[in-house]
């Protein structure tokens, strides 16, 4: 395995997650919304791996791994709120839940 | 090595463009399966096989399908596509571009400073698994209550409710 700089890691990582936000900002359905998040903690692992192989150390992949059970909570809890929303709403404008009412 | 990182590398961003663009959300999906195997096939390039395999496994497996579960029960039908040009002009795209794109150029600046490379070897699933269950017990352990609090959660949200009534639209 020949040396990789990590700054490559680091671009790759910062681009994802840069495009991650792009779409939490400009997209209203929930739904893509919840995906740009789950794009945006990948680039995080992206960027855990990189450091952990930096100095070689198994600590970034012990983040990924509760990055992983983290996200995956945070999408039944999020996918439970976007099937609550489309029954209660019948839409999946995110603009359409702004008022605090029940 | 170096032309297997790039290759997925462009690959990652390309798909993920692609996901933050379509209007179809199964499509969406799909080019983020893509994305997610061209992720894991860059953490196997660093030297971490096992976070590789639970990449394909967990992400691009059981959090994907559970995406396209939901996605298929909420039955969006025909017009879905019409709904979401309506929501999502690309010109709005534009303001948000824009402002994370200077975040970005910032990131790439720091970056330009320090000169480093990743180690040499891999870090086999043995050393992984000695710091879970070794320094980083109490993460494990808080992991539990976090997936005990999401099954709750999500059972309690999720259920349907008798007498609800729709709000108009």
């Amino acid at each position: 395995m020949t040396n990789l700089s990590i700054d490559y890691s680091l671009i790759l990582a910062g681009i994802l997650f840069v495009l991650g936000l792009i779409g939490v900002l400009a997209r209203r359905n929930i739904v893509f919304m919840l995906l740009s998040v789950e794009i945006m903690l990948n680039a995080a692992g992206i960027a855990f791996v990189a450091a952990g192989a930096r100095w070689h150390q198994p600590d970034g992949q012990v983040m990924v791994l509760f990055l992983l059970t983290m996200a995956a909570v945070e999408v039944s809890v999020g996918l439970a709120l976007v099937l609550r929303m489309h029954q209660q709403l019948s839409t999946l404008d995110a603009d359409a839940a702004s008022n605090m009412r029940g | 090595m170096d032309i297997i990182f790039i290759l997925a590398a462009l690959v990652a961003v390309g798909s993920t463009v692609m996901v933050i663009t379509r209007l179809n959300a199964i499509h969406a999906l799909l080019y983020l399966i893509t994305s997610l195997l061209a992720v894991a096939v860059i953490f196997y390039v660093l030297g971490a096989p096992f976070i590789a395999a639970l990449e394909v496994i967990i992400y691009a497996g059981a959090i994907m399908v559970l995406f396209v579960f939901v996605v298929m029960m909420l039955n969006l039908g025909p017009h879905a596509e019409q709904d979401e040009r309506r929501l999502f002009q690309p010109g709005m795209l534009i303001g948000p571009g824009i402002l994370a794109l200077i975040l970005l150029a910032l990131t790439f600046y720091a970056l330009v400073l320090p000169r480093a490379t990743v180690g040499t070897g891999m870090i086999p699933p043995q050393e992984v698994g000695i710091a879970l269950y070794g320094p980083y017990m109490i993460g494990v352990e808080l992991s539990s209550f976090l997936l005990l609090a999401g099954l709750v959660g999500g059972y309690h949200l999720a259920r349907r409710i008798p007498g609800l009534t729709r709000v108009q639209r």
